[in-house]
């Protein structure tokens, strides 16, 4: 396990610095974000006195020098926009896009899991094709469309939710619900196809003949074997989710990391990406050792 | 289609007496969602190749009383059946002409990355371990990286065309033709009939192309229609965002994007674009279910016999 632990934390580390590299330097092509922050009838001197502020008079290398032995002391530089800390400002808004993506991998892990047994249970019935046709098209559906749709639906025209912001439960429900759909449709997909080879298997056949009822045949025996291929794509969905939803962030005006990059790439607030980007790798590193540790009780044949 | 027409002539089964395209015809015909998909497939084609010479001046002519007309009303003539958008030019017009677009930056960042990605693939899969291990972990970082993100700065540093989205979402999607053809190479070298070729001292070059190229196609080819779905979704999300391609250009996800600020008064504007979007994927899936049964060639009786075969 360890050694398992050093080996995904070198090749982690490895690209998370050849991200870093492209990142500062492509963010700062974008240009200078002087002309952004201060109004347009500032004097050369005031211009003069931003760009000292903030570093940016001094050559592109140094600049990159600075900012990793700046990293070095944990210091993620500050946020122009904010005047505040990048961190506090990155960690503030994932915690936003955490809760989110918590909420959204537990509703969607519990419907398909249950969804797609009962439907493999039944291979080619209509409950099978009704699920399976569900969630092809909820696999094909562009999220930005569903959030408009769902907006004119629920907000204008019924009035029942909020269309953005936060501050009650209501405002979560349009977010997880958009979000919700695709991961369902491929994770139902992903339960069905494993759950159909599991109950092929000979151990189901010899629970059916000791006379063992059909919910636990699928819920006790078969579900736990199935579960496997289930869990990568669900780490592979978390981890789109821990990126931030960029589009939806954004519909629904949900304060969260995916906005918040959007928001400084636009407004050239170079130390925020980066710290985002920081932020979010950690965090899909961290969920990555934990599914490999789910592989281990799961499948006690699993070494490492 | 000439992909899926070449897989279907490997030397895999011996009755291959009819032609192989009536036979992939035939499978098709009997299986009818996987027709209709490929019906509406080939109309969007159609859409994206002569929709810009027929429909273009529709398209563009803006005609101000008829600002966001609403749609089902025959009045202003058949152009205008999905209703108008705020500047008054039909939307339905709109929509055809947009396939181009919407299509060109799909297909080309599909065909670019199944290229290079399966080359890459083969490569790390036949080659020296050394050579393998060095493409696997170059797949890893662009792996690594948030896609969406890369691509909206890079999409900001330099003006977004069609030929910059296309390298953008291409690069991004490298690594899937690259791990699965890997993986396809890796299991197929093993086999027999590789080892006779090699026996029988045929060039390196000639057994990736001719021997283990023709055995992998099909699973490539299956992907990339999954993949053109995806890249879509992805083209349409970053045109959205408004880092995709520009106005007066026209894509389905731009023009949802226009919609979104009329949202209140005039829901059709981005309804039927959206709608385009996802029947084009819906569509496309379905024909990749299809095609992973028809180019396999232990699954395609099922489809032959035409019994229950869409799951």
């Amino acid at each position: 396990m360890s050694r398992l632990f050093r080996q995904r934390a070198v090749t982690s580390l490895f690209s998370l610095l050849g991200l870093i590299v492209l990142v500062f330097f492509l963010s700062r092509l974008t240009g200078d974000p002087t002309s952004l922050f201060l109004p347009i009838d500032a004097t050369d001197a005031m211009r003069e006195n931003f760009r000292e502020l903030h570093g940016l008079n001094d050559p592109l290398l140094l600049q990159f020098w600075h900012y990793i032995v700046d990293l070095t002391h944990l210091d993620f530089g500050e946020s122009i926009r904010k005047a505040r800390p990048a961190i506090d400002v990155v960690i503030e808004a994932f915690g936003w896009t955490f809760q989110l993506a918590i909420m959204t991998m537990a509703l969607v892990a519990f419907c398909a899991i249950v969804l797609g047994s009962i439907a493999a249970f039944r291979v080619g019935g209509k409950f099978d094709r009704l699920v399976s046709l569900v969630s092809l098209i909820g696999a094909s559906a562009p999220d930005f469309w569903i959030a408009i749709v769902a907006i004119v639906i629920f907000s204008i025209n019924i009035g029942w939710l909020p269309t953005s912001g936060t501050g009650s439960i209501a405002h979560w429900i349009l977010p997880i619900a958009v979000l919700f759909i695709r991961p369902f449709g491929l994770i139902l997909q992903v339960v069905r196809g494993s759950m159909i080879s599991a109950l092929g298997s000979a151990y189901v056949k010899t629970a059916k003949a000791k006379g063992v009822k059909n919910t636990p045949i699928i819920f006790v025996h078969t579900l736990r074997n199935a579960m496997l291929p289930v869990i990568t794509v669900m780490g592979d969905q978390a981890a789109a989710l821990l990126n931030g939803a960029v589009v939806v962030e954004t519909i629904f005006g949900f304060p969260g990391v995916g906005k918040l990059m959007i928001d400084s790439i636009l407004q050239r607030d170079f130390n925020v990406i980066l710290a985002a980007i920081m932020v979010t790798a950690l965090a899909i590193f961290i969920m990555n050792l934990l599914i490999d540790v789910a592989y281990l009780f799961l499948d006690p044949r699993i070494r490492y | 289609m000439t992909e899926t027409v070449e897989s279907s002539q490997t030397p895999v089964l011996a009755e291959d007496e009819k032609n192989p395209v009536a036979r992939l015809l035939g499978m098709l015909w009997r299986d009818k969602f996987a027709l209709c998909a490929a019906l509406f497939i080939l109309l969007m084609v159609l859409c994206a190749v002569f929709g810009p010479l027929l429909l273009g001046d529709a398209a563009s002519h803006q005609n101000l009383r008829g600002r966001n007309a609403p749609p089902f009303s025959w009045s202003n003539g058949w152009l205008f059946i999905l209703g108008a958008d705020a500047l008054g030019r039909p939307l339905l017009a709109r929509i055809v002409v947009a396939a181009q677009n919407t299509m060109m930056v799909a297909s080309g960042a599909v065909a670019c990355s199944m290229i290079i990605g399966t080359a890459l693939g083969m490569i790390a899969g036949y080659a020296s371990r050394r050579v393998g291990e060095a493409i696997m972990r170059l797949a890893d970082v662009i792996m690594s990286f948030p896609s969406l993100l890369l691509a909206v700065i890079v999409l900001y540093v330099f003006a977004p065309s069609v030929g910059n989205l296309i390298v953008v979402l291409a690069i991004t999607r490298i690594p899937v033709y690259l791990r699965t053809s890997r993986a396809e190479v890796l299991e197929v070298r093993e086999r027999m009939f590789v080892q006779a070729a090699q026996v029988m001292g045929a060039s390196t070059g000639r057994i990736v192309f001719c021997h283990i190229l023709p055995v992998i196609m099909p699973t490539i080819v299956t992907i990339a229609t999954l993949d053109f779905a995806f890249v879509m979704l992805a083209e349409s999300s970053l045109s959205f965002l408004g880092i995709g391609i520009q106005s007066p250009e026209i894509t389905w996800g731009l023009m949802v994007s226009q919609g979104r600020s009329y949202l209140v008064h005039a829901w059709w504007l981005s309804f039927w674009p959206g709608l385009a979007i996802i029947l084009t994927t819906l569509s496309l899936n379905l024909l990749s279910n299809w095609l992973r049964i028809a180019l396999d060639p232990v699954q395609r009786w099922r489809l032959e016999i035409g019994g229950k075969s869409n799951d």
